[in-house]
């Protein structure tokens, strides 16, 4: 297995290599970035999924997992198997640290998340990419609305209850990040790789499955999504049809995310990406 | 009727059934842990399975794969009028876990999408044989269907796939 290690590689940059590595490369990678250059908020769509919306920091590391189908004896490549190796993996690294739980799709001690996960399976691979929270700003929290789709265990806790930090339960950052390269260790060859050992080559082969949104587009599709809101109850989550009709040419597809209005008044470079097929949706602020 | 309901209930013992009709009765239930498998339809190594109808082939993905992805809550489908090919990505399921492609077993033109998957991709969950077909292709390559599995060999796929 490969290990690339980054720090501060924008999460929108991360993804793109996650997406080239997972339909270009054929050997099996290990990603892992300490952090985020600057606060953004992902919002899964038709694609990476499981997460929802999160809101990443400098406090995110992550560390993602791309595999052959046959990487792992044993392991069938559906989201359930490949969720439970990874929380074998983890139970693993955070031994001793805490009371480690996988819970439906989260990472958590007793029942507080502090990683997200998200899957995609191609023919013959996989992604499993997941977001741990060792910080984070209760600000940047409070963009994130409460999710109408919410695992069971949440029992409608808001965010600080239903979230921990891990530098509460784990020393630092580099001892879950070295105790992490030393599990993987445990199933694979680890052989380090820097960015700059990635070619970077153009993919222009390989379509893009994210898309820069201006802020003007953010804008016309919250004004469109709140004079919807006045007529059709959508409750915390919303649908962005502007988006859809401007950005996406398939009618069908659908963004569900949770814009603010505080986000669009706060002065930003107001980036925004979203997936057409299979990635993220990505807002940089 | 009891000799149908008979054999079918035999049938899905087996994991094989006749694509006609979805049994309705408790006993079905019981066979439910099992992954279903329709006789007269072709399958791929990928868990999609094609119906070949006059010149029009039905695509979607099968039981086995509908179970082990979770509920689907949301279904990329392409346009009609696309080309797809044998063996790759035509659009992809997602669930709560994950989104996964689905691959199409023929090469050909999409000549329908079922529209009924965006208001309802738990359709591919309920019906994954039946109201939750994904594309209608006019294959260009009638012979493709060929090297695909039937529902026997099909259903020892999984069986091995699940042994692991």
């Amino acid at each position: 297995m490969n290990l690339l290690r980054m720090s501060a590689v924008p999460i929108l940059e991360q993804l793109y290599l996650e997406e080239r590595l997972l339909r270009t490369s054929v050997d099996n990678w290990c990603i892992v970035n300490d952090r985020t250059s600057r606060p953004t908020i992902v919002m899964g769509i038709s694609g990476f999924t499981g997460g929802g919306t999160v809101i990443v920091d400098d406090g995110t590391v992550f560390v993602s997992f791309i595999c052959n189908k046959n990487a792992i004896p044993g392991l069938q490549p559906y989201p359930h198997p490949i969720m439970s190796w990874t929380g074998q993996l983890y139970s693993e690294v955070l031994q001793g640290f805490g009371d480690f739980h996988l819970r439906e799709n989260d990472y958590a001690f007793n029942s507080h998340k502090f990683g997200g996960n998200a899957q995609s399976i191609i023919k013959e691979r996989w992604i499993h990419h997941t977001s741990f929270l060792w910080d984070y700003d209760i600000k940047n929290m409070e963009y994130l609305k409460h999710p109408t789709r919410a695992p069971k265990y949440r029992s409608a806790r808001p965010h600080v209850d239903f979230l921990c930090r891990m530098k509460d339960y784990v020393p630092s950052k580099s001892t879950f990040i070295e105790r992490t390269i030393k599990s993987v260790g445990n199933y694979f060859l680890v052989k380090p790789f820097g960015l700059d050992d990635i070619t970077t080559e153009p993919s222009c082969t390989l379509p893009h499955s994210t898309k820069l949104l201006t802020r003007q587009e953010l804008e016309d599709a919250y004004s469109s999504q709140s004079a919807q809101q006045s007529s059709e109850n959508y409750g915390h989550q919303h649908t962005l049809p502007q988006l859809r009709s401007s950005c996406l040419p398939d009618e069908k597809k659908k963004i569900v995310c949770h814009p603010t209005k505080q986000l669009l008044e706060k002065e930003t470079a107001g980036s925004m990406i979203v997936s057409d097929s299979s990635g993220a949706v990505v807002c940089s602020f | 009727m009891a000799l149908k309901l008979w054999a079918s209930s035999t049938a899905n013992a087996i994991r094989i059934s006749c694509s006609s009709s979805r049994p309705d009765f408790p006993a079905f239930s019981i066979f439910r842990s099992f992954s279903s498998v329709i006789e007269g339809l072709k399958y791929t190594g990928s868990h999609e399975w094609v119906k070949q109808e006059g010149s029009v082939a039905t695509v979607g993905i099968t039981d086995h794969a509908q179970g082990h992805l979770g509920e689907v809550v949301f279904v990329e489908l392409p346009e009609s009028g696309a080309a797809v090919a044998k063996g790759s990505s035509f659009g992809a399921v997602e669930s709560v876990k994950a989104t996964s492609d689905v691959n199409s077993p023929v090469s050909g033109e999409v000549i329908e999408v079922n529209t009924k998957l965006t208001e309802t991709p738990g359709l591919i969950n309920s019906s994954p044989y039946e109201d939750g077909w994904m594309i209608k292709v006019r294959p260009s390559d009638p012979s493709e269907l060929k090297s695909l599995m039937g529902s026997k060999e099909y259903t020892k796929f999984c069986e091995e796939e699940d042994a692991h």
